[in-house]
C-alpha cells in the first residue's frame, strides 16, 4: 500500500509543473496569442524563485518572486507582439532563448548552493489518516494551487462574461474590436497571467521538485506544457488529464525499468510522449468540436484600425 | 543568446589584445565545454581546472572558454574560432568533439590540441581521460557494506563504454563484499535532467533499494536520499552541502593538476601530444571525504583506495561475463582497448544492456 501512495505522490509532483504552465498558456491561446516562450518564462521563474528563497531564507517569498518574474518576463513578449505587432512565433522563440541564457547568468552565484524547500501541507489528524491522508492533505502547496487553478480557469472561461469576451477575442479579434472590446488590453492581461503561471511552474521546480538551481533545469518541460495545450484541444480538464497521464507513464516507465522489465530503455523513455498524444487525440477525435475549441485567430497579429 | 554574448566578449577581447601589445608574453589557453559551467557537475569541474591554471600560472597565461557547445558542426566552428583568436593550446572536454577537433587540428598545425575521453590522436593532438571506474569499485564496496536490503539503485545516462565500465566496476566491488548484492538499473537517457533523476531515485527507493549511485550530473537524486533518510554517492563534484546526512562519498573529477602541467609544458615549449589515462594515483579521480559511515567501512574504503593508488587494477580476473563465459582469466588485467569499447556486463548485473 505504501508503495502505491508513494508512486501516486511522485506522479503528482511530476505532473504539477506541466499542469500549471499549460493552464496559463491555455488562457493565453484562448485569447488568440501564441506564446512559445513558456520554457523561457519557466526557467526565469525557477531562478528567481530559488534566488529569492535562498537570499531571504523563505521559500514563500521565493514562490512570490517566481510568479512575479514570470509575469514581468512575459510583459516583454506582450509589448513586442501586442503593442509592436511583431511575429508571435519568432518573438516567443527568442523569449525562450533569452530566458535560458539570462537565467544562467543571473544564477551563477547560486550554483552548488542548497536551497529552500516549500514544506508539505500538514494538518494534524487529517494528514495522519492512512493512505488517503497523505494524498489529500499532505502534499506540497503548489499541488493544491494547480488543482484550484484548473477549476478557476474552467469557471472563468466558460461561466463568466469576461471569459466569454476573452474567448471571442481569440476567435475573431476584428469582430471583437468592432464591438468595442479592448482587444489589446485583454490580451495583455492574458499574456501576463500565462507568464505568472509559467513562473509559478518554474518555482515548483526549484522550490519543491528539486530544490536547487542549475542551468537548463526545466529540461524541456515548457515545451511539453505547450504541446499539452494543443493536444487537449484548449480544454482545462483535458490539460489536467494530459499532465497526469504524462506524469503517470513517466513515473511508470522508471518503475518498469527498476523492476527489470526487459524492454529497451529508449523505448520506455518515449512512452510518456506517445501515450499522452494518443490518449488526448482519442479524446479530441470529434472534429467539429475540436474546430470549435480552436481559437480561430491564434497567432495572428492584431493592429487596430482606428 | 549567452553564446552570442560570450562570442562578442571574446572577439572584443581578442581585438583589444591584438591592439594593446604583442609584447605581453602570455600564452593563451582555451577550453570548450559541452555543458554550462553552472551544471555543478562535469563541465563545472573542467572549469574549476581552468581556474586552477589561472591561479597557478598567474600572468604567464591567459584563458578563455566556450560553454554549451553542442557536439557536431557547432563544435568545429568553436575550435576554429578559438584557434584563430590566438589560442595556443585548446582543450576539448567532451567525447563528441573528437572528429571536429581532429579536423581543426590538421588546419592549425601550430596550435596544440588536447581532447578528453577520445581515442584519435595526431601530430598536434593529444588525448587524456580519467579512470573513474577505479573510484566506482570503492563505491561498490561501501554500498555492499552499508546497504541493509542488499540492493542499490543505479541511475545511468547512456549506454556508452564509460558508463558500462562504471556499472561493471561497481558491481565487482560490491560482490567482493556481498556476492549476492543486486543493483537495480534505471536509464534516464539524459546527462542532465534534475527532475527525472529525482523521479528515478524515488522509483528505485520505492522498490527496495536503499543506496543510490548515479552516472548523471545533478544533485537531485542525493536530495531525495536525504529526504528519505537513506544514502547515496555524489558525482563529479563534492555534493555534501546538498545531502549532509545522505552522502557517503563522492566520485570527483580533478582536472587542475593535469591542466597546469600541460599548459606549463606549452609555455616551456616541451609540449608533445600524449595519450594519458589518469586515475586515483594521479589525483585526477578523487574520493570526497568518507562520511555518514562507521569507522570500519571507512577504513576499508581507504584501504581499497590506497591499493588502487598503489597500482592494483580493480578489473583483474577472474571475471566472467554476464551470460557466463570467462572474460578475464585468474590474474589477468583488463586492457585499455577493451575497456574503451566495453559493451557487455559482467556476471551479476541484473539488467539487459540497451544496444
Amino acid at each position: 500500500m505504501d508503495i502505491t501512495v508513494n508512486i501516486l505522490l511522485t506522479i503528482a509532483t511530476a505532473a504539477t509543473p506541466l499542469l500549471i504552465a499549460a493552464i496559463g498558456e491555455l488562457v493565453v491561446e484562448r485569447s488568440g496569442v501564441l506564446n512559445l516562450g513558456v520554457e523561457g518564462m519557466m526557467i526565469m521563474g525557477a531562478v528567481a524563485g530559488f534566488g529569492a528563497g535562498y537570499l531571504t531564507g523563505s521559500p514563500w517569498i521565493g514562490l512570490l518572486a517566481a510568479i512575479a518574474m514570470g509575469a514581468l518576463f512575459s510583459l516583454l513578449f506582450a509589448v513586442m507582439t501586442l503593442s509592436l505587432a511583431t511575429n508571435q512565433v519568432a518573438t516567443g522563440l527568442s523569449l525562450t532563448l533569452l530566458g535560458l541564457g539570462l537565467s544562467g547568468m543571473m544564477g551563477t552565484s547560486f550554483v552548488g548552493q542548497p536551497g529552500e524547500r516549500l514544506p508539505n501541507l500538514y494538518i494534524p489528524v487529517l494528514t495522519d489518516i492512512p493512505v488517503v491522508g497523505k494524498l489529500l492533505f499532505g502534499q506540497d502547496p503548489i499541488f493544491y494551487i494547480s488543482i484550484a487553478l484548473t477549476a478557476a480557469v474552467t469557471w472563468f472561461l466558460f461561466r463568466t462574461r469576461t471569459g466569454l469576451t476573452l474567448r471571442s477575442i481569440g476567435d475573431s479579434h476584428t469582430s471583437a474590436h468592432a464591438l468595442g472590446i479592448k482587444v489589446i488590453r485583454y490580451r495583455y492581461l492574458a499574456v501576463i497571467f500565462g507568464g505568472a503561471c509559467a513562473g509559478l511552474a518554474g518555482g515548483h521546480l526549484s522550490l519543491v521538485y528539486t530544490p536547487q538551481w542549475v542551468e537548463n533545469m526545466s529540461a524541456g518541460r515548457g515545451w511539453i506544457a505547450l504541446a499539452l495545450v494543443v493536444f487537449a484541444s484548449w480544454r482545462p480538464w483535458r490539460v489536467l488529464a494530459g499532465a497526469y497521464i504524462f506524469g503517470a507513464v513517466w513515473i511508470g516507465q522508471l518503475h518498469a525499468q527498476a523492476f527489470g522489465i526487459p524492454v529497451p530503455s529508449q523505448m520506455l523513455s518515449s512512452l510518456p510522449y506517445l501515450a499522452t498524444v494518443v490518449v488526448l487525440v482519442l479524446i479530441s477525435r470529434n472534429k467539429r468540436l475540436t474546430m470549435m475549441n480552436t481559437p480561430a485567430s491564434l497567432g495572428q497579429p492584431f493592429v487596430p484600425d482606428r | 543568446m549567452k553564446k552570442l554574448l560570450i562570442a562578442l566578449m571574446t572577439t572584443t577581447a581578442a581585438l583589444s589584445m591584438a591592439a594593446s601589445a604583442q609584447a605581453a608574453d602570455k600564452l593563451k589557453a582555451c577550453w570548450v565545454y559541452v555543458g554550462p559551467i553552472g551544471d555543478f557537475g562535469y563541465s563545472y569541474q573542467h572549469d574549476q581546472g581552468r581556474l586552477e591554471v589561472e591561479k597557478a600560472l598567474g600572468d604567464k597565461v591567459e584563458t578563455a572558454y566556450l560553454e554549451n557547445v553542442s557536439e557536431g558542426p557547432d563544435a568545429e566552428r568553436a575550435f576554429e574560432r578559438l584557434a584563430r583568436e590566438n589560442c595556443k593550446i585548446i582543450f576539448g572536454t567532451s567525447f563528441g568533439f573528437m572528429d571536429a577537433e581532429v579536423k581543426v587540428a590538421k588546419k592549425f598545425p601550430k596550435v596544440m590540441f588536447e581532447h578528453a575521453t577520445g581515442f584519435k590522436t595526431g601530430d598536434n593532438l593529444g588525448v587524456y581521460n580519467a579512470r573513474f571506474y577505479e573510484g566506482r569499485y570503492v563505491l561498490g564496496q561501501i554500498a555492499a557494506k552499508e546497504s541493509k536490503s542488499g540492493v542499490a539503485g543505479y541511475i545511468v545516462s547512456f549506454p556508452i563504454p564509460e558508463v558500462v565500465m562504471g556499472i561493471n566496476s561497481f558491481m565487482l566491488g560490491a560482490q567482493s563484499i556481498n556476492p549476492n548484492f543486486k543493483a537495480k538499473i534505471v536509464w534516464v537517457n539524459s546527462w542532465f535532467d534534475p527532475g527525472k533523476e529525482a523521479d528515478a531515485a524515488k522509483a528505485l527507493f520505492d522498490q527496495g533499494a536503499d543506496i543510490i549511485v548515479q552516472h548523471t550530473d545533478s544533485t537531485a537524486a542525493l536530495q531525495v536520499a536525504e529526504e528519505r533518510k537513506l544514502h547515496g554517492f555524489g558525482q563529479s563534484s563534492d555534493m555534501i552541502k546538498f545531502a549532509p546526512k545522505a552522502q557517503l562519498t563522492s566520485l570527483t573529477d580533478e582536472w587542475g593538476p593535469y591542466y597546469i602541467s600541460r599548459v606549463q609544458a606549452a609555455i616551456d615549449g616541451t609540449w608533445k601530444p600524449d595519450n594519458v589515462w589518469l586515475g586515483i594515483k594521479d589525483g585526477a579521480v578523487k574520493m570526497a571525504p568518507y562520511t555518514n559511515m562507521p569507522d570500519d567501512v571507512k577504513a576499508m574504503a581507504e584501504a581499497t583506495e590506497k591499493k588502487i593508488a598503489g597500482g592494483w587494477n580493480p578489473l583483474t580476473g577472474p571475471i566472467a561475463k554476464q551470460d557466463g563465459p570467462a572474460w578475464l582469466k585468474d590474474g589477468e588485467v583488463a586492457d585499455d582497448g577493451t575497456l574503451l569499447g566495453m559493451n557487455f556486463y559482467v556476471k551479476g548485473v541484473d539488467d539487459k544492456l540497451p544496444q
